[in-house]
């Protein structure tokens, strides 16, 4: 049985849209490629967004090519090493192949940093546009309340929390935007293991985390 | 048929005009059924039989015509993106080279020639021209079978066909902001105009594919 038919909280439109079109920061593809990893819904929906894309390859213009096109296409070819063959499947491990490849490992190589009051992040490297980061918050433990200047998305990847919104559970993604003010705190139990984006710097309610973000980048 | 005449008539080949007027009950009878598309030789199943034969045979005759038919699109894609006469060409020849040493990984099934033509393009046109990494979800172990289903190949096909021609038959307004979408210049709100495409099929299909997999699997 799949765990993908679980999942309550998906992706919504615009940022499937924005996937398939490649207009999202790399951190927000992150998030959607790792989700998409783990919801065969959202996978058939971002699917029929890249047949649009197909369509309008198909239906909006050309342009001239250089005579020669043709021939250095297949000089480059000649010149192209050979392709491997399999591609990237189901590891044993807790993350889904691209974040795996953005950490260099599996949960266990993570290297942690504490932000306080348990909680530890780890920040993956991106381009600046955004900021993509896992955090793990132990289990019944808060992580400070919190708004956004921006688009905030925080996907499950173990355990669980819940905010003022829901519960989200393994999969399951919040698709928050500034005008949610929300303290999400992980279920009692196992740590709960997130892979956050957010497009602006996150704005901390309480004084004591504000003083310390610029340091932490959160 | 003016169905298959209003296909036929989307685009001057030689000026790459558009010519998208359309009478206003055009679109219902796209809409409306799907049989009559494929009463006339459909373009898309010939440029797979092309791909395969790229796959199997190394047919340069077969990339030949695949190459006349799709990279002044993706050079006209590229330009519409953002990038200059002369990168486009030369990403252009890229991605068609890229067409060839991936012809392997090319599946009928899940994506039609122009959508999965399209996905090399943005994947690239993101690399080359946004310097940025493109995190691509886990791919699904899509075995045993080595060929896929023929009725879902054509199923595919077909639905891929209705979504272009349901795009070529939108009011210019709308076909514009979708156009506009996924050249990367449209703000997220904008992008409602999405939801009245016939993706709802599409992304069912594709759904259906997945649970037959994952069934397979277990």
């Amino acid at each position: 049985m799949s765990d993908s038919m679980n999942i309550k909280h998906h992706l919504n439109d615009d940022l499937l849209m924005g996937y398939s079109a490649g207009t999202l920061p790399e951190a927000f593809n992150l998030v959607v490629a790792t989700h998409i990893s783990m919801c065969d819904d959202c996978r058939s929906r971002q699917a029929a967004l890249d047949c649009v894309g197909g369509a309008l390859l198909e239906c909006e213009g050309v342009a001239d090519i250089a005579p020669d096109a043709l021939a250095r296409t297949l000089a480059r070819i000649d010149a192209a090493d050979p392709q491997p063959k399999v591609p990237s499947t189901r590891r044993p491990g807790v993350f889904p192949a691209p974040l795996y490849d953005y950490v260099g490992g599996d949960l266990d190589d993570v290297r942690w940093r504490d932000v306080g009051m348990g909680v530890r992040q780890a920040i993956l490297p991106t381009s600046r546009q955004a900021t993509a980061r896992l955090l793990k918050i132990p289990g019944g433990a808060a992580v400070p309340d919190h708004g956004h200047r921006g688009i905030e998305l925080t996907l499950v990847l173990s355990g669980a929390f819940r905010d003022e919104v829901d519960t989200f559970c393994k999969g399951d993604i919040e698709v928050a935007d500034e005008a949610l003010e929300h303290t999400p705190i992980a279920e009692p139990g196992a740590d709960c293991i997130c892979l956050a984006a957010t497009d602006a710097p996150l704005r901390f309610s309480g004084l004591i985390p504000r003083l310390v973000q610029p340091f932490l980048r959160i | 048929m003016l169905l298959d005449a209003a296909i036929n008539d989307l685009r001057d080949e030689k000026t790459g005009e558009r010519v998208y007027a359309r009478p206003a009950d055009t679109r219902a009878r796209i809409n409306g059924r799907s049989g009559n598309l494929t009463a006339q030789s459909p373009p898309e199943p010939r440029w797979n039989s092309r791909i395969i034969r790229i796959r199997d045979a190394q047919d340069k005759e077969a990339f030949a015509e695949l190459f006349a038919h799709f990279a002044p699109r993706v050079k006209a894609f590229l330009i519409k993106s953002g990038a200059s006469p002369a990168q486009a060409e030369d990403c252009a020849q890229d991605v068609m080279a890229t067409v060839w040493t991936k012809a392997h990984l090319f599946n009928p099934a899940r994506a039609s020639a122009s959508t999965w033509i399209f996905t090399i393009a943005r994947n690239r046109q993101i690399d080359v021209f946004r310097k940025q990494r493109r995190p691509e979800p886990e791919d699904l172990p899509w075995g045993p079978e080595p060929e896929p289903d023929p009725a879902e190949v054509v199923g595919l096909q077909q639905e891929t066909e209705n979504l272009t021609s349901a795009i070529a038959a939108l009011p210019e307004k709308q076909r514009q902001l979708i156009e506009r979408a996924y050249y990367g210049d449209l703000s997220h709100a904008e992008i409602a105009a999405v939801t009245g495409l016939p993706l709802g099929t599409i992304k069912s299909r594709i759904r259906l594919a997945l649970e037959r997999l994952r069934r397979a699997m277990t």
